[in-house]
C-alpha cells in the first residue's frame, strides 16, 4: 500500500471540524489517523466520547508505548506532546511548548515525518497560529504528501495560510474535499 | 535535508560515546525524543553532522554538558494534576499517618516543585515533622534550582490556581516570600527535604521508604527499561508503601505489576502487597 498514516493538526474552529470529517470515514478505512488538537489542559476526554457517537472508526486518546493500529483515530492527549517512533509505537513528552502549544503539531508531524517517511499524509487544518509549517516541511522533505485545508473554507485561516505560504502543499482542499481524496488514494 | 540523512546508527553511537565517557545512559530513551533533541542542538550549535558533533561532545566537557542539559527535560509545576493531589489527600495521607516516621521519595524531582508541593500537603495534614523528603534527579543544575527554592513570580499565580483547585487549606502566599520578579519558599518546608543526585538507570536503591512519586518520569523510557525502575522502585518500598506515577503512566507492563494493589487506578496510584 502506498500510504501508511495519517497525520492531523488542527487549533481553533477544530471541534467542528473533526465533527465534519470523522463522520465520513468508512469502518473499513485502511489506515490510521493522529490527530494533535490543540486543546486546554483540564480537558476530561469528553469531547472524545461525544465525537465517538457519530464515527465509524475508534477515537481514543493516544497511550505512551501503544503500537499504532489501523480502525483508530489518535488523539493527543491534553498537555503531553505525542511523538511516533520508528516501530510505529507512540511516546509522550513533558517538554516546553512549541508554539505555544503542547501537544505541538510540529512535534508530532516530524516525527511521524521520520518513521513513516513517503508513506505519511499530512493534513493541516482551521487553527489561529502557524504551529505545524514545520512538521509539513519535513514531512514534504520526506516525500510524504501534503495537504491543507482551504484557507478560504477554514474557521480559522491563519494555520493551513502559514503552511500554504511556507511550504506549497500538494492540495488545498476543503473539508469534505479533503475527505474525499484521502478514501480514493488509500 | 540534514535530519534525513542523520541515520540512527550515528544517534546510537553518538549515546554509546556519552556513556562510555561520561557515564549517562541515554540508550533505552525514547528515540524519537532523543533523537529530536540532538538534531536541534546539532543545528543551533552549527554542526555540520553527527560525528562533528561526537568528536566535540567527546574533547569538549562544557558541550557535553549542555548536552546533558538538553536530553534532561525538567518541565514541571506545583501541584501538577489537581485532581492526583486531591487523591493523595484523601486516599494516600490517612495512611502515612499510619506511621511513627515517614520517608518519602521524589524520583526524577527537576527543579523542586513537586517535592515543595508534597512538603506543603504534609504541614497541612500535621505530618511534616515526622517525614523525611528524599528528592533526587540525575540532573545537578535542577538539583541546585530545586534547593534554592526560588522561582519567577510569572508562575505563582497558575500554581496558586492549582494549589486551590487540588485541596489546599491555606491561603498559598503563606508558603513563599516574594522579592521582586521572584519567590523563595519558606525555609519550614526545605528543613526536612534531602536534595540528592541519583540516576534511575545507573544508580541502585538507596532507601526503604513508604511513599515513592515517580512521575513523568518513565515516559521517555523503553519497556524494559521502564521494568528496571519498576524493580527499582519495589525493592525500595516497604511492604505496603505507595507508588506514584503520571497521569500517562501505567504499571501494567512491568514484571511488578501483579505484586501492586490498584489503590487508585485513575490516579496511576499503587499500593505494595505485604
Ligand atoms: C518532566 S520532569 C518531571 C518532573 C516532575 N516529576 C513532574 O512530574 O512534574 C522529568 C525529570 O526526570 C529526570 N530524569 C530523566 N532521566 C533520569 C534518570 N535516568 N535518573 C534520574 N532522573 C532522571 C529529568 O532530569 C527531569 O528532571
Amino acid at each position: 500500500m502506498k500510504y501508511e498514516a495519517i497525520v492531523m493538526g488542527v487549533s481553533s474552529g477544530g471541534m467542528q471540524a473533526m465533527k465534519v470529517m470523522f463522520p465520513l470515514f468508512p469502518k473499513d478505512f485502511k489506515i490510521p489517523i493522529i490527530i494533535v488538537q490543540h486543546i486546554g489542559v483540564q480537558s476530561d476526554g469528553e469531547w472524545i466520547k461525544i465525537l465517538n457517537h457519530n464515527c465509524n472508526l475508534h477515537i481514543k486518546e493516544a497511550d505512551e508505548k501503544e503500537t499504532i493500529e489501523t480502525g483508530n483515530i489518535y488523539i493527543a492527549p491534553p498537555n503531553y506532546h505525542l511523538l511516533v517512533e520508528k516501530d510505529k509505537t507512540f511516546s509522550l513528552t513533558i517538554g516546553e511548548r512549541v508554539n505555544f502549544a503542547r501537544p505541538a503539531i510540529d512535534i508530532l508531524f516530524e516525527t511521524a515525518a521520520e518513521a513513516y517517511e513517503k508513506k505519511l499524509i499530512g493534513v493541516i487544518l482551521t487553527g489561529s497560529n502557524y504551529d505545524g509549517t514545520k512538521g509539513m516541511e519535513r514531512i514534504k522533505e520526506y516525500g510524504g504528501l501534503t495537504i491543507a485545508q482551504d484557507p478560504e473554507t477554514a474557521a480559522s485561516s491563519f494555520m493551513p495560510a502559514a503552511a500554504i505560504a511556507a511550504m506549497q502543499p500538494d492540495h488545498i482542499l476543503s473539508l469534505e474535499n479533503i475527505v474525499k481524496l484521502l478514501l480514493k488514494i488509500t | 535535508m540534514r535530519y534525513k540523512e542523520t541515520s540512527d546508527l550515528e544517534i546510537s553511537l553518538l549515546l554509546e560515546a556519552i556513556y562510555r565517557k561520561y557515564g549517562y545512559d541515554f540508550r533505552q530513551y525514547s528515540q524519537a525524543h532523543i533523537r529530536r533533541r540532538i538534531m536541534s542542538r546539532m543545528v543551533m550549535s552549527g554542526f555540520e553532522d553527527i560525528s562533528e558533533m561526537q568528536s566535540t561532545v567527546l574533547n569538549d566537557e562544557s558541550f557535553a554538558a549542555t548536552l546533558l542539559q538538553d536530553l534532561s527535560i525538567t518541565v514541571t509545576e506545583m501541584f501538577r494534576d489537581q485532581s492526583f493531589y486531591k487523591s493523595l489527600r484523601e486516599n494516600v495521607i490517612p495512611i502515612l499517618k499510619t506511621y511513627p516516621f515517614i520517608k518519602i521519595w521524589h524520583a526524577g524531582c527537576a527543579t523542586g516543585q513537586e517535592a515543595y508541593s508534597m512538603a506543603i500537603i504534609l504541614q497541612e495534614e500535621g505530618l511534616y515533622d515526622r517525614s523525611i523528603i528524599y528528592a533526587t534527579d540525575f540532573n545537578q543544575n535542577a538539583l541546585n534550582h530545586a534547593k534554592e527554592g526560588i522561582y519567577s513570580t510569572s508562575l505563582i499565580k497558575e500554581y496558586t490556581t492549582n494549589y486551590q483547585l487540588s485541596g489546599g487549606k491555606e491561603s498559598f502566599s503563606n508558603y513563599y516570600t516574594s522579592n521582586y520578579d521572584n519567590v523563595i519558599m519558606n525555609q519550614s518546608l526545605k528543613k526536612n527535604i534531602v536534595w540528592a543526585n541519583h540516576n534511575l538507570v545507573t544508580d541502585s536503591v538507596f532507601a526503604e521508604v513508604n511513599l515513592i512519586l515517580c512521575r513523568n518520569v518513565l515516559i521517555y523510557f523503553d519497556r524494559e527499561l521502564q521494568n528496571n525502575v519498576q524493580t527499582l522502585f519495589y525493592n525500595s518500598l516497604i511492604n505496603g508503601g505507595i507508588l506514584c506515577l503520571g497521569a500517562k503512566e501505567s504499571l501494567r507492563f512491568s514484571d511488578v505489576y501483579e505484586k501492586y494493589t490498584e489503590w487508585d487506578p485513575r490516579q496511576r496510584i499503587f499500593k505494595k502487597k505485604y
